[in-house]
């Protein structure tokens, strides 16, 4: 060690040692996934449907971000709801309660998702 | 029993084909009767490594398509004794290997040969899925570096799940770590994954570690397996790893620097 080591800024870690760090997540996950497909684009379309019941929303202003961390992971689902007007011109026109639907449906189709 | 050895990679560009020219040469070299199968259809290269270009008249696909016998495409190697090759076809068509086609040409090529060698293209679609459906062995050819590792690791799934043992529900593939253009001075500043890296995160037995060398361009620019090029580290690393493919046990080397003298280290600072 040279006298100039005592002002350089404390060792990091070194390329190679991120690149194992990287490679040993991303690999544990893509192996845990194995060949099954993706499910977060079902995922993103069927809580939008879910959220589409109560609200209106705009398909551009949502954004989905999904990270793989070593430990867990997070999804981040962003949707930008629209201005309190909006909603109360949309409850004018009669589509805003959330009665119906759901519960006007036969049995039988409750029967086939279970 | 005639053994069937895939080369394979996933990634592009690693090193498969200069590794079976090499490998191929080297089982040959060791008396064993060896035939190297230059699987990617469309890109024929291997006859380019191994010398032979210009005697190629028939290929791999006119053989499944009948159009010419085995013995009329395979080219014998003109230095080495027992060793023989089949080049592939510069045909477009994607389908021009089927498996029945592949199957009936390794089981003709089984009775005669002790080592069946299969140059896999790049990638895990088809030509690469061809190339591995029959191995015994898989060497999975890495160099030490994020997609490369990445995509080995892609390609032993492919192994563990698609080949015709895996299907068939035998004994699996037996694989082998071959780590490629190796520079153990970038290694030793920490710019470069280590072997030690690469073997924890993939898991499998390394069979070899070959440094990045210029005599690997040097002998494929004249058309001779690097196996044959006397002084050069990469022949000695490959001709260790065949060594050790047969059972012998070869210690490992070329895995840290070259001791340099105080000139040479001197020119190489000021460079
Ligand atoms: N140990 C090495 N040292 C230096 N250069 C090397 C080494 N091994 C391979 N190369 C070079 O890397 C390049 C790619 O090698 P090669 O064609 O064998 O790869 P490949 O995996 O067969 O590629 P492809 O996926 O396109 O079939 C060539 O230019 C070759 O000379
Ligand atoms: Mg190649």
């Amino acid at each position: 060690m040279s006298i100039f080591n005592f002002f350089r800024p404390p060792p990091r870690k070194s390329v190679a040692e991120e690149a194992k760090e990287r490679l040993q997540i991303v690999l544990a996950h893509e192996r845990a996934a194995g060949s099954s497909p993706d499910y977060l684009p079902i995922l993103q379309r069927e809580l939008l449907a879910v959220i589409a019941k109560y609200v209106q929303i705009d398909e551009k202003k949502v954004e989905v971000s999904f990270e793989r961390g070593g430990d867990y992971s997070t999804l981040e689902v962003n949707i930008e709801l629209p201005p309190p007007s909006n909603d109360k011109a949309a409850r004018a026109r009669g589509t805003g309660p959330v009665t119906g639907g759901d519960a006007k449906k036969p049995p039988a189709a409750a029967a086939k998702r279970a | 029993m005639a053994k069937v050895i895939v080369m394979t990679s996933g990634k592009g560009g690693v090193g498969k084909t200069t590794s079976s020219a090499a490998f191929a040469t080297g089982l040959a070299l060791r008396g064993f009767k060896t035939v190297v199968i230059d699987f990617d259809v469309g890109l024929r290269n291997l006859d380019l490594i191994m010398g032979c270009e210009r005697r190629v008249v028939f290929d791999f696909v006119n053989v499944i398509n009948g159009e010419a016998k085995l013995n009329q495409a395979l080219i014998k190697d003109k230095r080495v004794e027992n060793l023989y090759i089949l080049p592939t076809s510069q045909t477009r068509d994607k389908d021009a290997l089927t498996k029945e086609g592949v199957e009936k040409i390794l089981d003709e090529l089984r009775k005669d040969f002790d080592y069946i060698l299969c140059d896999s293209p790049a990638g895990i679609e088809k030509g690469a899925l061809m190339a591995l459906y029959f191995a015994d062995h898989a060497i999975i050819v890495t160099n030490p570096e994020v997609s490369s590792v990445r995509d080995s690791d892609r390609i032993l799934g492919v192994l563990a799940s698609k080949s015709r043992r895996a299907e068939l529900n035998q004994e699996p593939v037996q694989e082998h770590l071959l780590l490629t253009r190796y520079d153990p001075e970038r290694v030793e500043r920490g710019d470069m994954l280590k072997v030690d890296d690469v073997l924890e995160i993939l898991a499998i037995p390394l069979l070899g570690v070959v440094p990045e060398s210029t005599a690997v361009l040097r002998a494929s620019n004249i058309g001779m397996p690097v196996t044959l090029d006397e002084k050069s580290n990469a022949n000695q690393a490959y001709t260790d790893a065949v060594a050790r493919f047969l059972g012998d046990t070869v210690e490992h080397r070329f895995m840290k620097p070259e001791k340099k003298g105080f000139f040479e280290r001197f020119l190489r600072r000021t460079a």
